[in-house]
């Protein structure tokens, strides 16, 4: 019997990380819908072609490298070196990486992995649309998806990590270590990039530059919002016997945690989530005045304020706090915007980043005391803790690295598109194309309609 | 003979681990998988300046903004 329990509990296991993966797919399907749908008709397919290669990029250095970080740096720097054996078994060489009739988990769950690397790089992807050569972003992409958020994620999202245990990091759901950094990436990045031709009037007045298509851009969040569920769930650990965690928890009660191994509920999250999002898209309607764009997208950066506390506040704390989160995030999108003369395109430093930012310290206050881990000697959740985790997530992995890469880039002139692509279109070869294909058989019907009468 | 090291499925399964071809030859897989990898970035980033080369000769009129 109890073989079979264990037998039951890896399959189910199993499985449920490979749906949050199915699941999580959509997320990727919704940011192409809504960059294309935010671009101008005219850089469509390299829009679309930009994200598209982010997935097979980023899974191939995941494998490669991006796995094994997550495994071999929960200390470094701070607490020890890195952790080589502990790697071991996830470097590309390792036979747990391939077809193991002994392993059933790793790949399933290094693919949940993954495909927050394909989100974090996907934001990135969203900020800088109509102007970055494909070739820059890229590289970025492999940097963020396999190299700065997993270091984060090595760090303060797992369970031995070493601001867990010294600050008390807390962050279920993610705010920081995928929206955080990917915000401040993004923005490392755009500052170097320049704002696309036209969006700043000469005393600076920011234009608005419109999506082609608002319906696309609607049914793009939407799928970013159902792959969201995916992403929740993939957060935790769905079953797991006290046992089997060996830290302080007593008695029998199998239980679900999130990855800290900390105990939460399938129930809990699915409150949260909700009310989140509902928080968020209430809060967006007031202060943007009933604006799409800005409504559908404050359901997101509800949801992403709330993330790092979502295992265990209240439902109608996620509520307000994902409210409050909206309001500051939108008020701030647009003073860096006159500022700065930032011009994120999609609102992605705003909606993931501030977002990310300000969640993580509202639930420093909020959860104040509460155990990070269940193991013995660990810092417990603070402001303080949540703070220093927002500014090296935000800024130390995610603006800094991408700010000095950029820079590099834009000095060797492969950053941005050259002038006369940005006026012409990134797709101006596939309308010319179609414009003489389309011109070629008008004539040849002319000519056949001639020949017959 | 096998390619997988398995010639019959006649086995206690608690004993197998590995069942892919060429096991042995993993790092060299690996090494394979970087040059395509980093291939691709090379190939993609000639073709790319190729491209913005000759779209800079390209003469704007001025149609394809207002169709596009």
């Amino acid at each position: 019997m109890e073989g079979n329990l264990n037998a039951l509990t890896t399959i189910f296991t199993e499985f449920y990380y490979w749906v949050t993966v199915v699941f999580m797919f959509l997320i990727h399907v919704g940011f192409c819908m809504y960059e294309v749908a935010a671009s101008r008709s005219r850089n469509h397919m390299h829009t679309l072609m930009k994200n598209v290669m982010i997935i097979p990029l980023v899974t191939v250095t995941f494998f490669l490298f991006g796995w094994w970080i997550y495994w071999a740096f929960p200390s470094f720097p701070i607490l020890g070196g890195i952790d080589t054996s502990a790697g071991e078994a996830y470097t590309p060489w390792s036979p747990n990486m391939g077809t193991h009739l002994g392993d059933r988990i790793t790949g399933v769950f290094w693919a949940a992995f993954l495909l927050f690397s394909w989100t974090a790089a996907s934001i990135v992807s969203g900020s800088v649309i109509e102007r970055i050569r494909s070739s820059a972003l890229w590289v970025h992409a492999v940097l963020i998806g396999s190299v700065f958020w997993i270091i984060d994620a090595a760090w303060g999202w797992h369970w031995d990590g070493w601001m867990v245990k010294l600050l008390g990091y807390h962050d279920a759901y993610a705010s920081g270590v995928i929206h955080a950094i990917a915000g401040g990436y993004a923005l490392g990045v755009i500052l170097v990039l320049g704002p696309r031709i036209g969006k700043f009037a000469a005393d600076g007045t920011p234009r608005d530059i419109p999506p082609h298509n608002p319906w696309l851009l609607t049914i793009g969040l939407f799928l970013i919002y159902t792959g969201f569920w995916g992403f929740y769930a993939a957060c935790n650990v769905p079953i797991i016997a006290p046992e089997v965690i060996d830290g302080q928890i007593t008695g029998v009660t199998w239980v679900t945690t999130n990855i800290y191994l900390a105990p939460t509920t399938l129930s809990a999250i699915t409150f949260n989530f909700l009310m989140s999002l509902s928080g968020g898209l209430m809060a967006a309607y007031v202060v943007s005045k009933g604006d799409a764009f800005w409504t559908f997208s404050g359901g997101l950066a509800g949801i992403i304020t709330a993330s790092a506390g979502n295992d265990l506040y209240h439902p109608i704390q996620a509520m307000i706090i994902g409210a409050i989160g909206v309001v500051i995030v939108y008020k701030l999108h647009y003073w860096v915007e006159r500022k700065f003369k930032i011009d994120d395109a999609v609102g992605a430093v705003a909606v993931h980043g501030y977002a990310g930012v300000v969640g993580l310290i509202i639930a420093g206050f909020v959860l104040w005391g509460a155990p990070s881990s269940p193991y013995e000697g660990y810092a417990s959740i603070n402001p303080l803790g949540q703070t220093i985790g927002a500014v090296i997530m935000f800024f130390v992995l995610g603006f800094l690295p991408a700010f000095i890469v950029s820079k590099i880039q834009a000095s060797m002139g492969i950053l941005r598109i050259p002038e006369a692509v940005e006026i012409q279109g990134l797709d101006y070869a596939d309308h010319q194309s179609y414009e003489d294909a389309k011109a070629a058989i008008i004539d040849a019907h002319k000519a056949h309609l001639s020949a017959n009468n | 003979m096998s390619t997988i090291g398995l010639d019959s499925w006649a086995v206690d399964l608690a004993e197998v681990g590995a069942v892919y071809p060429l096991q042995g030859w993993e790092f060299p897989m690996v090494i394979v998988c970087v040059v395509f990898w980093l291939g691709w970035h090379v190939i993609q980033m000639k073709r790319e300046k190729e491209h913005f080369a000759a779209a800079e000769k390209v003469e704007t009129d001025g149609k394809s903004l207002d169709r596009y």
